[in-house]
């Protein structure tokens, strides 16, 4: 077998699937043709992931493809650089088939804000994949691709994977690198990895985590083998469980089979302790004003200036500016917009941004004090399976409390890990998520592993390759 | 707690260079408003003695020399800069007058 055939092969199951579930906004046939090719031809091996494909958000810099971030803003603008995670995993020897679907800039949990029509969730096309790393999820949940990379702002790797039947990772804020990453909210993006199990994300992980210059918030934090660490043993790992974040608005099917995954946890040797994070309810109300805080300055660079769309008709300056912006994004990219300006305006900064930034110490300190007790939390990833199209796209707030149990991964800047842990009464799978100390991915990774492994998802998606 | 209007919304857009329809105010007033109301929960908790966490490092990621030499290093150059600009112009992004 020749690393052209199998993209091949990838590449005609892509194509296959994407009428039906509009995971990829595009396919790069010829780019990963030539790429297989060139691999094929050279006879060396440039690392482990020699021949892997693997698909890309697509709101992570390409410079041999398109990067929309979803949006009509920027269409089908074409990089001039490649992020860092793509130079990286290039240079390993993968080969990215692809640019995915996903939410406008990031913003949304499923895939309904896509400029570019939704995606469909692959175990039932009437549901949502979830969001923002929609496109990406699916790609995986479908079997087109092992791995595949994300981004996450608030929960937007974890929550898809969850939904999907798939595992998702999120690392420590600074794990790696953002360059190439369109910026959302700068302080809470982090690039994240999709995989069909959490060994896919451990040999992507190994490869694209590390400090980059281009990214000063990249730390000088060594990166493990975390491939050969995934097999370590389990028993007596301390696992916390915050059982106050398990009653209300959780459904009853998603707790109890969490439950189920703390008994298993229990079974494998691990020791399930009772932890507290007093604070986490506050973790939305802090995302919405910090996020859109941030989103609502990182978002003033798309003018119509330099790249992308540009309106026509106007006649001056800020005529220019306004008709652009308001041609060109979505209307959750300018709700978010908005809320941030707002929140940073003159007589409301320290009653809402000064406010939210204090909140956030509180859970970060609240996350500090449960790791003394144990080495890693669980929690469900979501409070639902995935929910229908169109049941919560008029609704906002309602959409927004679906991230009740990541966004605050994101504020404490640690890493989270969502593993399928069973499947609805109406066959939908359910996530459970594991969350860690910072730099802890090693641990996070070996615990999915042993987990997946012992008890794997009785059964695949209805479309699947 | 802030009650938010019409006026308002209009007064946010234009600071935020969005030229928004009246059908789009009418829209995202009642879910701004619910918006806020919502975050506005935080004003339960004391917070008088906390210091703000003002980015997403952690500490070492605060301890990470990030300083470089000052020495120019390659760039884009003009031309690729430019490659995706609407209408560049002789070396230039093009805009409508600003005056």
């Amino acid at each position: 077998m020749t690393i052209r055939s199998n993209i091949e092969k990838t590449l005609d199951n892509a194509e296959k699937l994407n009428g039906s579930l509009n995971s990829f906004l595009k396919i790069d046939r010829d780019y990963a043709l030539r790429r297989a090719e060139e691999l094929d031809n050279s006879g060396a091996k440039p690392g482990a992931l020699h021949g892997f494909a693997v698909a890309v958000k697509d709101n992570i810099c390409t410079s041999f493809s398109q990067t929309s971030c979803g949006s009509k803003i920027l269409g089908d603008y074409r990089p001039q650089y490649d992020a860092t995670a793509v130079s990286r995993l290039i240079d390993d020897g993968a080969v990215i088939i692809g640019k995915t679907n996903m939410d406008e800039f990031a913003m949304g949990s499923s895939n309904e804000n896509s400029a570019f029509g939704n995606v469909k969730n692959p175990w039932d096309l009437d549901r949502v994949p979830g969001g923002s790393s929609g496109g990406s999820a699916v790609a995986v949940a479908s079997g087109v691709v092992r791995a595949s990379l994300g981004s996450e702002t608030g929960g937007s790797v974890r929550q898809p994977a969850s939904f999907c039947g798939i595992a998702g990772l999120k690392p420590t804020y600074g794990r790696i690198s953002r360059y190439g990453l369109v910026a959302f909210a700068s302080s809470l993006d982090q690039i994240g990895i999709f995989g069909q199990t959490s060994r896919d994300i451990a040999s992507l992980l190994g490869v694209i985590a590390g400090r980059d210059k281009n990214d000063s918030t990249t730390a000088d934090v060594a990166v493990s083998d975390y491939v050969s660490e995934l097999d370590n043993d389990i028993s007596g790992i301390k696992i916390g469980v915050p059982r106050a974040l398990f009653g209300e608005g959780l459904d009853d099917e998603v707790r109890n089979s969490v439950e189920n995954a703390i008994e298993n946890y229990r079974k494998l040797g691990a020791e399930i302790v009772d932890v507290e994070l007093p604070n986490s309810k506050y973790s939305i109300a802090v995302y919405y004003i910090l996020a859109t805080a941030e989103a609502s300055s990182n978002l003033a660079r798309f003018d119509g200036v330099r790249y992308g769309f540009r309106a026509e008709d106007a006649h001056e300056l800020r005529e220019m500016y306004m008709k652009t912006r308001e041609e060109g994004f979505g209307a959750e990219v300018k709700r978010r917009i908005m809320l941030g300006t707002y929140v940073l305006s003159s007589g409301y900064y320290d009653a809402y941004y000064s406010k939210a930034q204090k909140v956030r110490t509180l859970l970060k300190n609240d996350f500090l004090s449960a790791f003394e007790k144990c080495d890693a939390i669980i929690t469900p990833t979501s409070p639902s399976t995935a929910f229908k199209i169109g049941e919560k796209s008029d609704d906002p707030l309602s959409m927004y409390l679906s991230d009740i149990y990541t966004a605050s991964a994101n504020l404490a800047g640690i890493p989270g890990i969502s593993i399928p842990c069973g499947l609805s009464s109406e066959g939908l799978p359910i996530g459970v998520q594991l969350l860690g100390p910072a730099w802890s991915e090693s641990k996070l990774l070996c615990l999915a592993n042993r987990f997946e492994s012992e008890f794997p998802l009785s059964k695949k998606p209805e479309y699947f390759v | 707690m802030a009650m938010i209007k019409e006026e308002d919304i209009r007064k946010i857009a234009k600071l935020a260079h969005l030229e928004i329809t009246d059908e789009e105010v009418a829209l995202y007033t009642p879910q701004m408003a619910d918006i806020v109301g919502y975050v506005e929960q935080l004003n339960e908790l004391a917070t008088d003695s906390v210091e703000p966490a003002t980015g997403g490092l952690t500490p070492e990621g605060e301890a990470t020399e990030t300083k470089r030499r000052d020495v120019i290093e390659g760039s884009l150059g003009q031309q690729l800069a430019l490659d995706q600009a609407p209408t560049p112009s002789h070396g230039h992004f093009r805009v409508p007058k600003v005056l």
